[in-house]
């Protein structure tokens, strides 16, 4: 019997209609666990490495963790993969909700897709009954209404349903795969599954998840439940308020919003407004979160509230998580918080992702105000910021006008448009729009996980680690009294040591080697949550979470039956990110490309950054272009992968 | 009969408290799983969560007696602007949803507020719903003595409703002659 997992996959070919239910090797989970180990796997195996992202054989790969609707809280993300349209590399964009675990009482680990579907459809997996359905009728709908009106016309109010909206299927580069409060927004995955004909896919499953030690992984269970508790109740003192807590940042539950609209730029990435915040704002702001937001609301098998049901006057109701209230708001230079809640109800029906969206469409209006695009491009566009980024936002989805340009992201549309169109466009990682950042200090931490993060979309106050130092030993020495989660003691006197100011402060302290320990810790628990599909917000984001790498081995031991200790699974984290980064690699990924925005930081130090880019690729075991050596995959028993990065010539012989 | 003094064991259920996890499906699948925790699947659960964010209803709901007939309540409850089938509130085991029955073989799922031995300080479902949508609450209640239906009979009584006596008896005598 296999055990937390259910050892088949689902395949589905939509060109020729073909559906299938494959058992799954378990060795593969012995050396990728599952989720994005497991479908990095998968793409390595299956797609060639020149596949353009919108071709027949493409993979859309859906993917539960192993962990994935066991009991262990919080397991719950769908790990959706394949190549992405906007960076060309592997994307990988994950979501909560219900749909992994209830995929996995279904009696499957994954769905794969691959071809393309002649016709708009959608798939409904009902345990072992699978079919492909006529979508014709919801082509065009929003992605939340999709949901609704699948799970009324198969009369399953308990269909777990993932759907995109108009965005997907005119294959915007920034469409996102809405379900429920979650969506999987980042890199254009709603795109490949436009370029697939898939509108939905719904599932119901009624089947169990067996458990290899019952009672030892309940009683794990409870002790982190009872963490979450205590976090909840003992917040982290002398940190700012969202990072005091479990779970993503807690915007649906805060309404002050003076660190973010003082902090984050507006625009286009670039204007700080220092003074925004003032007693009126926020009694406005205030009043308006409150009056549409109508329940906090988790994922699946999760005590922490990080969504909610909005519900604005006038406009179906839709759910919401974290920054989004705030990035059409501050893009469009929009001082009523009811704008963002209304514009990001019709950006979620449409499905797209609010990231990057709300900046294309304010780079747009910065090129017109440069000359670059003319009045002509905007013609019938309203003057007021609210609605020309209303009539804009339209013009994406639907692919009109300038808006089909402006589809395809900011780096690709600087490259048509031209004319010095491409500094306009420098808010990006690797051709994504990143978070509308910008700092003073370089903090090397930062600096490396921005430059070679695979996942190529993190914020600032990501990780375990603080991202700035205590101002005094009282409060460093408090910090690091209860902190277990440390994976080495190590880490707790590089904290009681970081200095605001001084020889020990950014950005040569932590030192290159310290920063590089640290990211491998960090990035560590990143590859393991979403291998096993717990959330982030449980794990690698917040500080002290309640998963950590003493008690996943445990956790992956009593639940799979798979006999792990910490080391078993660092080796399992590693060869999931070198295997991930030959991925890439395969499909031209190197050095040059590693850097975050040149703006990012006003105080760069270019001979620093190269060192800690040597420190970090050698500790990975790469070359000095971030290239996996032969030892290493070796090492890593990813010897497959040498051979063929040594076909290709990427790894040269002379490497050894 | 006579009358008796008993402890009620009850559970309070707030529905604004309740943030829609469906942790207290998950715990309850797995503790009257057998071997105990050895597997967890909701659509075993004795409690159900009715849930239908977009309309904000959010209301965990009790299994209690198997009923082999639909009752006549089919009207609709409207509170603070929600509408709620009058079913959502029943807890029975009835032909006229897939609720509180086994999926595979429609015997009826019943919450027996987690008997076990030493017993539970509380409900699993109250122990792992950390937002106190669901609380416990113990109180005495004067009741008449009565037989209660064993599990085994009531699921029996289900499968005749459902196959006919003599298919039942036949079933149990093949088996008997098996064993």
């Amino acid at each position: 019997m296999r055990y937390a997992e259910t050892g088949f996959n689902l395949e589905v070919d939509l060109s020729r209609g073909n559906i299938e239910r494959v058992a799954t090797d378990p060795k593969l989970t012995e050396q990728h666990l599952g989720g994005l180990g497991t479908n990095s796997k998968v793409l390595w195996d299956r797609v060639p490495a020149d596949v353009e992202p919108f071709s027949a054989e493409n993979l859309l790969i859906f993917g539960t963790g192993l962990l994935g609707g066991t009991p262990a809280p919080g397991a719950n993300r769908t790990i959706i993969t394949s190549y992405s349209p906007q960076t060309l590399l592997m994307g990988y964009s994950m979501m909560g909700g219900f749909l992994a675990p209830e995929l996995k009482y279904a009696g499957y680990d994954k769905v794969i897709f691959r071809g393309k579907s002649p016709d708009l459809v959608y798939v409904w997996i009902h345990n072992d009954k699978v079919e492909i359905r006529d979508a014709s009728h919801l082509r065009g709908k929003g992605a939340v209404e999709t949901q609704e009106i699948i799970r009324r016309e198969l009369k399953e109010p308990n269909a777990q349903v993932a759907a995109i909206g108009l965005a997907g299927e005119n294959r915007v580069y920034t469409a996102s795969i809405e379900q429920g409060r979650s969506s999987a927004s980042r890199l254009g995955l709603g795109a490949v599954m436009g370029d697939k004909g898939i509108k939905a896919i719904a599932v119901r499953g009624t089947k169990d998840i067996n458990l290899a030690r019952p009672a030892e992984f309940l009683e794990l269970c409870n002790e982190v439940l009872k963490y979450i508790k205590y976090r909840n109740e003992n917040p982290v003192p002398n940190v700012m308020t969202i990072l005091q807590g479990l779970g993503s940042p807690q915007e649906m539950l805060h309404t002050d919003e003076k660190w973010h609209t003082e902090n984050f730029m507006w625009g286009n990435s670039r204007t700080r407004r220092k003074d925004f915040w003032n007693d009126e704002i926020e009694r406005k702001w205030k009043d308006t979160q409150l009056n549409v937001r109508k329940r906090l609301i988790s994922c699946y098998n999760c005590p922490i509230k990080c969504g909610a049901i909005i519900s604005v006057p006038g406009i179906s109701t839709f759910m919401m998580k974290c920054f989004s209230k705030l990035t059409y708001t501050m893009a469009a230079f929009v001082d009523d918080l009811d704008f963002g809640f209304r514009i990001a109800q019709r950006a979620t029906e449409y499905g797209v992702d609010g990231f990057s969206t709300p900046q294309i469409m304010a780079f747009a209006f910065e090129l017109k105000d440069a000359g670059i695009l003319t009045d002509a491009d905007f013609e019938g566009c309203p003057s007021d910021n609210e609605g020309k980024f209303y009539w804009l936002l339209d013009r994406i989805v639907r692919r009109e006008g300038i808006g089909d340009i402006l589809a395809n992201g900011t780096y690709w549309a600087a490259q048509q448009i031209g004319k010095g169109a491409e500094a306009f466009a420098h808010n990006n990682i690797k051709k994504h729009e990143q978070l509308p950042l910008k700092l003073g200090m370089l903090n090397p931490v930062y600096f490396l996980m921005y430059a070679t993060g695979e996942k190529v979309n993190i914020t600032q106050i990501e990780g375990q680690f603080p991202q700035s130092p205590f101002m005094t030993m009282e409060e460093r020495e408090e910090f690091v009294r209860d902190w277990h989660q440390v994976p080495d003691e190590k880490f707790k006197q590089i904290v009681l040591d970081w200095e605001l100011r001084g020889e020990r402060s950014n950005p040569y302290y932590p030192t290159v080697d310290m920063s590089v320990d640290i990211v491998d810790w960090q990035e560590m628990m990143h590859y393991i949550d979403d291998a096993l599909g717990v959330c982030a917000g449980l794990s690698s984001f917040p500080l002290k979470p309640p998963y950590h790498i003493h008690n996943y081995p445990h956790f992956i031991s009593s639940g799979a039956g798979i006999d792990m200790d910490e080391e078993g699974l660092k080796q399992i984290y590693r060869r999931n990110r070198s295997l991930l980064r030959a991925v890439n690699v395969r499909r031209g990924l190197r050095r040059a490309d590693e850097k975050p925005p040149e703006d990012h930081w006003k105080k760069r130090f270019p001979e620093l950054e190269q060192q800690l880019l040597d420190a970090y690729y050698k500790f990975r075991g790469w070359n000095n272009d971030g290239i996996p050596t032969k030892e290493s995959l070796q090492e890593l028993d990813l010897a497959y992968v040498a051979e063929d990065l040594e076909k290709r010539g990427i790894i040269k012989n002379e490497q050894g | 009969m006579s009358k008796v003094k008993k402890k009620v064991k009850t559970i309070k259920i707030d529905l604004d408290k309740c943030n829609g996890c469906r942790a207290c499906e998950v715990i309850c699948s797995a503790f009257h799983a057998n071997p105990k925790y050895s597997s967890n699947n909701p659509a075993r659960s004795r409690i159900r969560l009715i849930r239908e964010p977009i309309r904000d209803v959010y209301l965990p709901v009790y299994a209690g007696e198997y009923t082999p007939a639909e009752c006549m309540g089919r009207d609709q409850y409207v509170m603070d602007g929600k509408e709620y089938e009058e079913c959502a509130f029943c807890r029975a085991s009835c032909p006229s949803r897939d609720a509180f029955k086994e999926p595979d073989s429609s015997l009826p799922l019943k919450c027996d507020m987690c008997e076990d031995d030493p017993p539970q300080e509380k409900p699993l479902c109250v122990q792992w719903c950390l937002n106190d949508a669901l609380t416990y609450e113990e109180r005495e209640e004067e009741v008449e003595e009565g037989v209660e239906i064993e599990d085994v009979e009531a699921g029996l009584s289900s499968m005749v409703d459902k196959y006919g006596l003599q298919a039942v008896v036949d079933t149990v005598n093949r088996l008997t002659n098996k064993g």
